[in-house]
């Protein structure tokens, strides 16, 4: 018993606790720099998209102005969260952890936008 | 008997749950959970008073103020919030250089290429730098909102502004500050791959900072 824990005790302390560590589900190797520095560019292209459609007073006027930038702003989001954030590479549980959170938030932001008036469902 | 017993009063280095994962970084993720339910309720609070302000200055549009008579802009400068989201953007990338430094520092580097990308003091100097930078564009657009009529007691969208905004620069100078702790242990005894969880559970908090920027950014400023 006594050499057992000696001989476990030896090891360098992360080894040591790697040993006793059960094993972590469905972690992956993170990205290499090369991926950071591509998701940085698409970062950035979609930012300047973003501000130049701002300017455009026709695109600003019609219908799809709003939605488009919601959805490059969620574009953006995700790729953070997926790419810098390792969601995409890391324990199914993180992404449990984040997103069950962000949705109960996302349905509390509609529904108050809803009870304010800022969102309508048109009924016949 | 004596090495044993040395050894096991040390401290742990790591906690593992029972799923195998450290519990620091569960606890980070729950906590960011967390701060998600704080940041929409204030976004709510800004879109919900958003367009009710009875006074000026607007965020969009120019108003005339019937006392003066002064014509007084739309008060968002889309340019300088451009630059500080950009700003906001690269910090995101240093920070995930200087995870990938750290996780990657026993690693031989052959060449000048590797040196760079392996130094996280570097990369961390960059991120704190970054997120410095950030916080003086908001100074700055805060100092000139003031100059230009708009306080948190001028109107329903001064005061959702700078609350929404408020707490994100706080989150930021918190960000800053804890970045500023990990330069100080790397230059104190280096941080190697042992500390890479250290330095992960910060690089997670940062960037939660940036993705919600990214919300507040279209939300606030780019919406009309």
């Amino acid at each position: 018993m006594m050499d057992t824990h000696a001989s476990t005790t030896n090891l360098p302390d992360s080894a040591e606790a790697d040993a006793h560590a059960p094993h972590a589900e469905e972690e992956h190797a993170h990205p290499t720099w090369s991926t950071y520095w591509k998701v940085a560019l698409i970062l950035t292209l979609i930012t300047v998209g973003e501000v130049w459609a701002y300017y455009i007073p026709s695109f600003v006027a019609g219908r799809g102005f709003i939605p488009t930038l919601l959805f490059l702003s969620a574009l953006k989001f995700t790729i953070v969260v997926m790419f810098y954030m390792h969601l995409k590479y890391d324990a199914r549980i993180f992404r449990v952890l984040f997103t069950g959170p962000l949705l109960i938030a996302s349905l509390t932001l509609l529904a108050l936008m809803f009870l304010f008036g800022h969102l309508y469902i048109k009924v016949m | 008997m004596t090495a044993s017993v040395t050894h096991t009063s040390a401290p742990a280095s790591h906690h593992y749950t029972t799923l195998g994962i450290d519990s620091r970084k569960i606890a980070i993720w729950a906590f960011i959970g967390s701060e998600c339910m704080l940041f929409v309720s204030l976004i709510s609070t800004y879109l919900i008073y958003k367009g009710r302000s009875i006074v000026g200055p607007f965020p969009h549009e120019a108003w005339t103020d019937p006392a003066t008579g002064h014509v007084l802009k739309p008060i968002l400068n889309i340019p300088v919030t451009s630059a500080s989201t950009f700003v906001l953007l690269m910090s995101s990338l240093f920070m995930v250089l200087a995870l990938a430094a750290v996780q990657n520092k026993e690693k031989p580097k052959h060449t000048r290429g590797d040196r760079i990308l392996g130094n996280s003091k570097l990369w961390l100097w960059m991120t704190a730098a970054a997120g410095t930078t950030f916080l003086g564009f908001q100074a700055f657009e805060f100092t000139s909102f003031v100059h230009e009529g708009l306080t948190i007691r001028t109107n329903l969208f001064g005061s959702s502004f700078f609350t929404l905004t408020g707490f994100h620069g706080a989150h930021v100078t918190a960000g800053v500050l804890w970045l500023v702790t990990l330069l100080a242990i790397d230059y104190r005894r280096g941080l190697g791959s042992r500390d890479s969880l250290l330095v992960d559970i910060a690089a997670l908090y940062w960037h939660f900072v940036d993705v919600i920027w990214i919300v507040i950014f279209t939300l606030v400023y780019l919406i009309k």
